[in-house]
């Protein structure tokens, strides 16, 4: 059923799921949200499956004209979200109707947000996922980025009983100093004294960063004497970090597939949303941990977002709502309609 | 087929590439023999299934294994890959699967051809009879979906990269650069000398499965005309 008009889709807008996996030893990288914690939680908003397609707006969101009745949550990055011209809050359910217009703005912290709707986003499934991969033309709207005059379907779904919203004190923070915490490898044995600038100096974001990677400057990671410029090249995972020969580490991500230069270390999968909401000019410090350490905290996200699906989200009172209440349109809309009354 | 050993390390390597990826490693250097240890295992954990595991990446030297932490970690899969390598050593690997595409060495569709042939003090002729004797072991797939990372490309056209790279090269281009060839299997900004064109899809995300080519196949460059070209084309289109 027809969701959404694409009347400004923003610069770089996607449709993505959780990603396309079984084909990377066939050279099809993984892709989906950057940022999964905000993907995920814009789709429990919307009382969608965590497989549902969700639109990924970077930098700067759009203008889309509503087609139909559904519930909307918008996670990850603030982009100053409205409907009908009213401000409305991130991390929470809002109903809408046709006819009305949604509208959001330059980014004001993070870098990528999450527009989940009732259903989800409907495209084809291409190899198992509806991730839109740029790269290779597949996935998502025809395999481009969203263009003006789009129509975004979603697939059929209750609406919600009442609104949810995600509690103020879990919804994450995007500062513009970044720790990622890294294991240290698969090609750490290169890098004698590059370890400990690698762990101990601060990186910047340069605008070279997108869903292939980000490309960081600061102090120089050598290699140690004798170690060759390049290994053979090996498909690259998520979150390796390469040190190519002007020693400026390239953080590795979900569109990319090979890579020919030794990675001194693979950021944590649980950090990877931190690094999807980095800016250019934002820095970077990584933090060495283990494996172990790795998996505990792999585990503890894993229980915390299991926790809050099963945790009563739904926002029933104004008191509880704060003052956002007067601004949430199914509160308009019922004043609207006790104005004609009296 | 037997396994020479003394170019595989005595014992896989193991390294950690995050908390969801394991690499095995079985040798530093891009060779049949080290290929070979890698198809096998690769063969054999396709059909064990692993708890936990979710991927099994083939490369030169390694395989990747991508897990679920939640269900399974190292510590349980080392001593498992560790037994199930050691078991190799008796096994002999099947035979690869020879994998035949046509490709058409006209002008038209190799631009660079005649510069490989004048680079290497060759006719054009002879460039296509070097490139279609080999049977070429497919390493690894990666860069673009379904890209074949080749050895054994013969010396005697081993061409240097384009100084400048091409924005778009069509897919299904065949190229050279330095000590590698292979096909490009979507449009592509690429640097390779471009030396014919083969009108099969090596990547089709419509077809049951999209991807032609595997790790551990074989090769084989079939030269073919330009009328052939053009039927295969429609046919396939």
């Amino acid at each position: 059923m027809k969701a959404l008009k694409i009347i400004q889709p923003g610069p770089f807008t996607t449709v993505q799921d959780r990603g396309r996996f079984g084909f990377q030893q066939f050279g099809v990288p993984p892709c989906g949200v950057m940022d999964r914690w905000a993907g995920d939680i814009a789709n429990l908003l919307v009382g969608n499956g965590p497989d549902a397609a969700v639109l990924e707006f970077t930098v700067m969101g759009g203008r889309m004209e509503v087609l139909d009745a559904f519930d909307l949550a918008l996670t990850g990055a603030d982009m100053g979200l409205s409907i009908n011209g009213v401000s409305c809050k991130n991390w929470m359910s809002h109903r809408v109707a046709p006819g009305d217009t949604i509208q959001l703005g330059p980014v004001q912290t993070g870098c990528r947000s999450y527009l989940a709707i009732t259903g989800g986003i409907d495209v084809p499934v291409v190899m198992n996922s509806r991730s839109s991969y740029i790269g290779a033309k597949i996935g998502g709207m025809q395999g481009r980025v969203i263009q003006p005059k789009d129509i975004l379907e979603r697939r059929p779904q209750a609406l919600l009983k009442n609104t949810l919203a995600l509690p103020d004190d879990k919804i994450p923070l995007y500062p513009s100093k970044i720790i990622l915490r890294a294991i240290p490898g698969p090609q750490d044995s290169f890098f004698g004294d590059g370890m400990e600038t690698f762990f101990n100096c601060v990186y910047t974001v340069t605008p070279n960063a997108d869903r292939m990677g980000y490309r960081l400057e600061g102090p120089v990671v050598k290699r140690k004497q004798g170690m060759p410029k390049s290994i053979i090249s090996e498909p690259s995972l998520p979150g390796g970090v390469q040190i190519p020969e002007d020693g400026q580490p390239i953080i590795l991500l979900a569109e990319q597939t090979v890579g020919g230069y030794a990675k001194i270390a693979t950021v944590i999968s649980s950090d990877l949303p931190k690094l999807a909401q980095a800016v250019p000019g934002n820095t970077i410090r990584f933090e060495p941990v283990t494996l172990e350490q790795a998996h505990r905290i792999y585990r503890d996200r894993h229980d915390r977002f299991k926790a809050l699906e099963t945790a009563d989200l739904g926002v029933k009172t104004p008191a509880a709502m704060g003052k956002d209440f007067f601004n949430h349109p199914v509160f308009r809309e019922r004043m609207e309609k006790y104005m004609i009354q009296i | 087929m037997t396994i020479k050993k003394e170019i595989l390390y005595p014992s896989p390597r193991f390294r950690f590439a995050g908390d969801r990826g394991l690499l095995m490693v079985f040798g530093d250097v891009i060779d049949p023999v080290v290929n070979a240890r890698i198809r096998a295992m690769a063969n054999r954990l396709e059909s064990e299934c692993l708890q936990g595991v979710e991927e099994i990446i083939p490369t030169y030297c390694a395989l990747i294994l991508i897990y679920e932490p939640l269900e399974t970690t190292p510590d349980v899969l080392i001593p498992i890959l560790s037994s199930l390598n050691s078991d190799l050593e008796t096994i002999d690997l099947p035979d690869p699967d020879v994998v035949e595409l046509p490709v058409c060495y006209h002008e038209s569709l190799g631009p660079d051809l005649a510069h490989v042939a004048e680079i290497n003090g060759l006719t054009s002729q002879e460039v296509i009879e070097i490139h279609t004797q080999p049977l070429y072991p497919i390493y690894m797939i990666g860069f673009t979906p379904g890209f074949p990372y080749l050895g054994g490309l013969p010396e005697a056209i081993h061409t240097p990269r384009l100084k400048s790279p091409r924005t778009r090269v069509a897919a299904g281009s065949v190229g050279i650069a330095n000590n590698q060839t292979g096909i490009y299997p979507i449009d592509s900004p690429g640097g390779w000398q471009l030396i014919g064109r083969c009108p099969v899809k090596l990547f089709d995300p419509e077809r049951e499965n999209p991807i032609l080519l595997k790790a551990g196949d074989r090769l084989k460059f079939i030269p073919i005309s330009l009328e052939r070209f053009h039927e295969i084309s429609e046919a396939g289109s």
